[in-house]
C-alpha cells in the first residue's frame, strides 16, 4: 500500500484580490521522497504555486496539505530556494547557512556542524567565510541550496534556482542535486523552464496550462536511478524529451 | 581608478596651481583693489595671528554641530523606523518634512533665540534642522527596499519582527543611511555657522565661527574673513572624513561601493 502523500492539493484554486483567477482548481499529490517538476508556459502560475505550498500567499479555493497540516503550520518542515541566491550580502556565506537555524534557536555548536556539512556537499567547504560577492553565480546558488538543505526540511521549493546559470554549470548543479538527495531524503517541486532538466531530475513531470493555470497531465518519468552523465546521452532520455517538449508546445500552441 | 601615487599627486597639483593663480591675481590687481583679495601668504599670517580667538571659535562651533548633528542622526533614525511601518503614514507625514526642509533657516533663527534662546542651544538646533532632512528620507528608503524575497524567507523562518528588523531591515539600509548620513556631515559645520551668525551669543566662552566672522567683517579685517573661510572649510572636511571613515568601516566588505578594482 502506498504511503500517504506528502503534499497534497485538492482542487486548489487562487486568485489575487479582484484579478482573473490564476489557478483554477489545481488536484496532484506527492509521495515522499518524490521528486517533482513543475513545467508551463510563462506566467501560468508555477510560482505562485510554489508560494500557496510555502504558506506564503493565501489560497482562494480548495484544499492543501502539507505533511498533514496547512502551509503555514508546517512552514518548519519547508525550504525555499529562489531564482537569485537572495544571501543578505553583509554576512559570510557560512553565516547565511547558519542564519536560520540561529533563528529557530539553534545552538551555536550544532550549527557550526550543520553548516560544515552542507557547505561540504555543495562543494563549498573552503569558502565558508567568502562575503557573496566574492562568489561566482554558481557558487553563491549553491550557497542558497546549502541554506535550504541546513534546514533538514521534509519538502524542498526550487522556483528556477539555476535558471540564470548557464548550461555547463547548471548541469553540474543538477547532478550534484541528485548525490545530495541520496543523502537527504526530501521531496523536491522543481520550477524550470528547460525540459532536459525536468526530464533528468524528475520522478515525475507535471505540465501546466496558462489562463487559467491547470494541470494538463503529469509524465511519469522512468529512467533508472540513479542518474548520472551517462542518463543524458541514452535513447530513452533523448525521447521523453522529445516527448515533453511537444508536449509543452501543444501547450504554448493552445495558449496563444 | 588610477594608481595610488597620481592619487595623491594630482590634486597637490590642481592645489599648488590655484595658489599661484589667487597670488598671480593680487599682483594683477591695482594697488588700490587689492585689499579685497588677500595673498594666500596674508591669509596665513592673519590665521597666525588670530589663532588663539579662532580655535577658540571653531570648538564652539564644533560643539554645536556635533549636537545638532548627532541629534538629527538620533531622531531621524527613530523618526525612519516609524515611518518605514506604514506607507499611511508616510504619505500622512512627508509633505509637511518637505515644508521643515523649506523653511529657511534664516527666518526661523529669530524664533528660535526667543523660544531657547542665544547660543549653543540655538546653533545646535539649527544644524539638526538642516541635517534632519536628507537623514530621515535617506534612511526611510532605506528601511522600506529590502529584498522582497529575503522577507519572504525571513516569514518562512518564523523570525519576530525585532529579528527581521534588526537581522534584515537596518543591515540593508545601512549603505543608504549612510548616504545620508555623507549629505549631513558636509551640512552640519555650514548649519553651524550659520546658527552662529543668527543666532550665536559671545555671552560665556564666546562665539563660534560665525560670530568670529562678523566681527571680523565689521572691522574690514578681510584676511582674517579668509583665515575663517578656510577654518570652516577645513572642519567641514574633518566632518566629512571621518563619516567616510566610518562608513567604510560598516560597508567595505560587502557593499558593492567598495568593490576592489583591478588596475
Ligand atoms: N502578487 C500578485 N498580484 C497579482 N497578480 C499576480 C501576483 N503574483 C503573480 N500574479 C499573476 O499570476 C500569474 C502567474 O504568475 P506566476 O509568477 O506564478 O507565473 P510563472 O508561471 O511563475 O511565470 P514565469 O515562468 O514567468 O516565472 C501572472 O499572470 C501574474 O501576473
Ligand atoms: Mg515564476
Amino acid at each position: 500500500m502506498a504511503p500517504p502523500p506528502i503534499v497534497e492539493l485538492r482542487d486548489v484554486s487562487k486568485r489575487f484580490s479582484a484579478g482573473p483567477l490564476v489557478l483554477d482548481r489545481l488536484s496532484f499529490a506527492a509521495q515522499p521522497g518524490e521528486f517533482l517538476s513543475l513545467i508551463g508556459p510563462s506566467g501560468c502560475g508555477k510560482s505562485t504555486l510554489l508560494r500557496l505550498i510555502a504558506g506564503l500567499s493565501p489560497l482562494s479555493g480548495g484544499s492543501l496539505r502539507v505533511a498533514g497540516r496547512t502551509p503555514d503550520d508546517a512552514a518548519a518542515d519547508l525550504a525555499f530556494v529562489f531564482q537569485e541566491p537572495t544571501l543578505l550580502p553583509w554576512i559570510t556565506a557560512g553565516r547565511n547557512v547558519e542564519l536560520a537555524l540561529q533563528l529557530r534557536g539553534i545552538p551555536a555548536a550544532e550549527r557550526r556542524a550543520t553548516r560544515r556539512q552542507v557547505l561540504d556537499l555543495v562543494r563549498l567547504g573552503d569558502r565558508a567565510d567568502a562575503y557573496p560577492r566574492q562568489l561566482s553565480g554558481g557558487q553563491k546558488m549553491r550557497v542558497s541550496l546549502a541554506r535550504a538543505l541546513a534546514l533538514i526540511p521534509k519538502i524542498l521549493l526550487l522556483d528556477e534556482p539555476f535558471g540564470a546559470l548557464d548550461e555547463m554549470t547548471r548541469e553540474h548543479l543538477n547532478e550534484e542535486l541528485l548525490a545530495i538527495r541520496a543523502q537527504q531524503a526530501w521531496t523536491a517541486f522543481f520550477v524550470t523552464h528547460s525540459v532536459a532538466e525536468a526530464v533528468f531530475l524528475s520522478d515525475r513531470i507535471v505540465v501546466l496550462a496558462p489562463h487559467p493555470g491547470r494541470v494538463h497531465s503529469v509524465v511519469p518519468i522512468d529512467l533508472p536511478q540513479p542518474r548520472t552523465e551517462e542518463t543524458r546521452l541514452s535513447r530513452a532520455y533523448h525521447g521523453l524529451v522529445t516527448d515533453v517538449s511537444r508536449l509543452l508546445r501543444s501547450v504554448e500552441h493552445a495558449a496563444a | 581608478m588610477p594608481s595610488k601615487p597620481t592619487h595623491f599627486l594630482l590634486p597637490a597639483v590642481t592645489g599648488a596651481l590655484f595658489i599661484a593663480l589667487w597670488h598671480g591675481l593680487h599682483l594683477w590687481l591695482s594697488e588700490d583693489l587689492r585689499f579685497l583679495l588677500p595673498t594666500p601668504g596674508a591669509v596665513l599670517g592673519a590665521l597666525r595671528d588670530n589663532a588663539a580667538p579662532l580655535v577658540r571659535a571653531t570648538l564652539n562651533t564644533t560643539e554645536g554641530a556635533l549636537l545638532g548633528f548627532g541629534l538629527a542622526i538620533a531622531v531621524s533614525s527613530l523618526l525612519a523606523l516609524g515611518l518605514s511601518l506604514s506607507a499611511l503614514v508616510r504619505v500622512s507625514l512627508y509633505p509637511y518634512l518637505m515644508v521643515l526642509q523649506m523653511t529657511p533657516v534664516i527666518v526661523v533663527a529669530p524664533i528660535l533665540v526667543l523660544w531657547v534662546g542665544p547660543g549653543l542651544k540655538s546653533v545646535a538646533v539649527i544644524t539638526f534642522l538642516i541635517c534632519f532632512f536628507p537623514l530621515v528620507v535617506n534612511t526611510t528608503q532605506g528601511l522600506i527596499s529590502t529584498d522582497r524575497n529575503l522577507v519572504e524567507l525571513f516569514a518562512m523562518w518564523r523570525a519576530s519582527r525585532l529579528q527581521q528588523l534588526f537581522l534584515l531591515r537596518v543591515p540593508a539600509a545601512l549603505p543608504y543611511f549612510f548616504t545620508g548620513l555623507r549629505i549631513a556631515a558636509t551640512l552640519a559645520p555650514i548649519g553651524a555657522l550659520v546658527g552662529d551668525y543668527t543666532a550665536g551669543s559671545s555671552a560665556g566662552d564666546g562665539g563660534g565661527l560665525g560670530f568670529q566672522t562678523i566681527i571680523y567683517s565689521s572691522q574690514a579685517q578681510y584676511p582674517a574673513l579668509f583665515a575663517t573661510a578656510a577654518v570652516t572649510c577645513a572642519l567641514g572636511f574633518v566632518f566629512v572624513a571621518v563619516v567616510l571613515g566610518l562608513s567604510w568601516l560598516a560597508l567595505h566588505r560587502w557593499h558593492d561601493s567598495y568593490e576592489r578594482h583591478d588596475t
